[in-house]
């Protein structure tokens, strides 16, 4: 009779423990996105009432915050038919620095990872320093270079020459994090396809770089991203209102007008989250999906 | 198939010398072992032949071919790898059918092959799996199914059973060895384990520390190993060495050791008393049979332990203050403590030189 109350009193406090311990995850894990998912919310609703109550109970389901998809948009002296030219200058920008990330990137770190040459190391600990200037501090000495080119006040030339600048900005960071994917290949699976009958180029583009498609993936998504959401650089060198970008659009919408239309901004706002939002939730597969090799683990 | 020659191959890796100066030769068929323990630059060897490594100095040949500085994909070999190295993002049948694809073989052929090939190694229900799906013996086979899928000239393979469990090591042993001999193909396989490679191979190339020690048939290893390092590792439980010194008194040849001597027939002492005096004798566990009783020229000792195998017993003997290990029916009914006399078998006793490790008697 005693042993089973023991037991009974273990029990209970082992439920107890449970509990303790599924509350403090609450506390940690979900406190701190109240504020975040109110901000989304907040955007949300104001983006699709016509009015709001307390700042996010709707009243009034309207599109009418939505009209620059299909209507002109007015911002200062410039107007525009509709969001969808910014729109294509921004998805320009974000795919020629994701592409360029890629291409660079994919290459040089199979390079650091595989090959031996001289100053390997060395190299790779100066490609990190790189990463420690941020774009803003280089901004004079970028527009001399942009200038030298020729490439600053010409138009959609100057977006690429954005584009190069932040794909060069990116690639240090991606490089890194391409080459942790091909350290994490055995040399086993390489050899293996340089003895079934691969050139060196082959055996990389055949069997390497399925296996790091994850890691492309990953490096392509962060570089769009930063393509997408790049400021300082766009509102720096592109004066022509024709080849501006999404968020230089938001930010003459805030800037420009003594009163702020928040319904439009709100919906501009969602508008332009719109590919994060679905990179992250198609993508989320492929960033954790490793592909395991010959031996299970 | 072809005739695989190793000229003077050294390879060295910065400061190390991984291969030294190996001359080998394996012939049109052959099933060849490197054997050796970790590190001995066995597997260095083999991704030389495989043209994945170059030799710092010295050739290689398939047949009167110089392949040394040939790039692998132009040699015609197949390999498997100790991880087995599956392409993970291929199924068993693109695994297989890849090494045809680079050759160019048509469609219908590669097909015809890769069921064939599946078929023999029993894998031919897996052909749509991913290689993690697949146990440990399956992925072997896969291995080996694209290593053969090409009709390889050399077959080479690294440790390709260490990762399966004993008793379908056992299995793939005798299946492996049956491949080989069915398919002809010139074969080099690298293993530390002495029982794949005295049981499958032809003949045996013992290294260690990027030596070659001894290159024989099994057989020979065993009986007349060259060398103390070969006589150690060759056989198990391994053999016992005692230092001594051989000396003749009165016509009569003996071992001494300090704590026990022995008398040695006089053909053996002649031959080892020709060549040194201080030595090393070698005795395998299998070659003493123990006596309850003092014997005329044995060596009297005491029981430390018994360790039974099942059908053997291993038993520690305690001679002087060395434990030598005696192979023993279990029927003897030892005990720790028991007084026992050991008689050796002349004619398997090995003699080494004590400061060089050769035999003496090679």
């Amino acid at each position: 009779m005693k042993s089973s109350k023991t037991i009974k009193y273990s029990r209970t406090k082992a439920l107890l423990w449970t509990i303790a311990k599924y509350l403090v995850v609450i506390i940690i894990a979900v406190v701190p996105l109240i504020p975040i998912w109110t901000m989304i919310l907040w955007l949300f609703m104001q983006s699709f009432s016509s009015k709001v109550i307390m700042g996010i109970l709707p009243s009034g389901l309207t599109l009418n915050n939505w009209r620059f998809l299909w209507s002109s948009l007015k911002m200062g002296l410039k107007e525009y038919p509709n969001i969808w030219p910014i729109t294509f200058n921004t998805l320009a920008l974000a795919l020629g620095v994701s592409g360029l990330v890629v291409f660079v990137s994919v290459l040089g770190g199979y390079a650091l990872s595989r090959m031996e040459f001289k100053g390997r190391t060395p190299l790779m600990e100066f490609i990190i320093a790189l990463h420690a200037f941020p774009s803003i501090i280089l901004l004079i000495a970028l527009f001399v270079i942009l200038n030298k080119l020729g490439l600053y006040g010409k138009g959609f030339m100057t977006l690429v020459g954005i584009m190069l600048i932040k794909a060069g900005l990116e690639i240090p960071m991606a490089t890194w994090i391409i080459k942790g994917f091909f350290d994490a290949i055995p040399w086993d699976i390489e050899w293996a396809a340089l003895v079934d009958g691969c050139s060196r180029w082959r055996a990389w583009r055949s069997v390497i770089l399925p296996q790091v498609l994850p890691g492309i993936g990953a490096i392509s998504i962060f570089s769009f991203l930063s393509g997408w959401s790049e400021f300082i650089l766009v509102f720096t060198y592109v004066k022509n209102e024709a080849y501006y970008t999404l968020p230089v659009l938001i930010y003459h919408m805030i800037g420009e007008y003594k009163f702020i239309d928040w319904g439009l901004l709100s919906a501009l706002g969602l508008f332009f989250t719109i590919p994060t939002l679905i990179f992250f939730s198609t993508s989320q597969k492929l960033l954790l999906r490793i592909y395991v090799g010959g031996i299970k683990r | 198939m072809v005739k695989v020659t190793l000229e003077n191959v050294t390879k060295i890796f910065g400061k190390v010398v991984a291969v030294n100066n190996l001359n080998l030769e394996v012939r049109d068929g052959e099933f060849v072992a490197l054997l050796g323990p970790s590190g001995c630059g066995k597997t260095t060897t083999l991704l030389m032949v495989a043209g994945i490594y170059k030799p710092t100095k010295g050739k290689i040949y398939f047949d009167e071919h110089d392949v040394t500085n040939l790039p692998p994909k132009d040699r015609n070999i197949g390999m498997v790898f100790q991880s087995y190295a599956l392409y993970p993002h291929m199924t068993v049948y693109q695994n297989i059918a890849f090494p045809l694809r680079l050759k160019k073989v048509p469609k219908n052929e590669i097909d015809r092959k890769v069921r064939e090939i599946a078929k023999l190694l029993r894998i031919d229900n897996l052909l749509n799996r991913k290689p993690a799906q697949l146990s440990g013996g399956q992925q072997q086979r896969v291995a080996l199914g694209r290593a053969l899928a090409k009709e390889p000239d050399v077959l080479l393979l690294d440790e390709p059973l260490s990762n399966l469990d004993a008793k379908l090591r056992v299995l793939m042993r005798a299946e492996l060895k049956r491949l080989q001999k069915e398919l002809g193909i010139t074969t080099i396989y690298v293993t530390h384990d002495q029982v794949e490679a005295m049981s499958m191979a032809d003949r045996i190339a013992v290294m260690n520390a990027g030596k070659l020690q001894q290159y024989a048939k099994p057989e020979a290893l065993y009986n007349k190993p060259a060398n103390i390092f070969v006589a150690g590792f060759i056989g198990n439980p391994p053999m016992n060495f005692i230092e001594g010194s051989v000396y003749a008194k009165n016509g009569e040849y003996f071992f001494d050791n300090g704590e026990f001597k022995i008398k040695l027939e006089k053909e053996l002492g002649e031959i080892i008393a020709s060549k040194t005096t201080e030595v090393i004798m070698g005795f395998r566990p299998e070659h003493v049979k123990i006596s309850l009783t003092n014997v005329p020229n044995s060596v009297e000792g005491v029981v430390y332990v018994v360790e039974p195998l099942g059908r053997d017993i291993v038993v520690n003997v305690k001679v002087g203050s060395i434990v030598v290990k005696i192979l023993a029916s279990p029927d003897l009914n030892l005990e720790s403590g028991q007084k026992i006399w050991l008689m050796f078998d002349q004619r398997k006793l090995h003699f080494f030189n004590k400061i060089s490790g050769t035999s003496l008697l090679v």
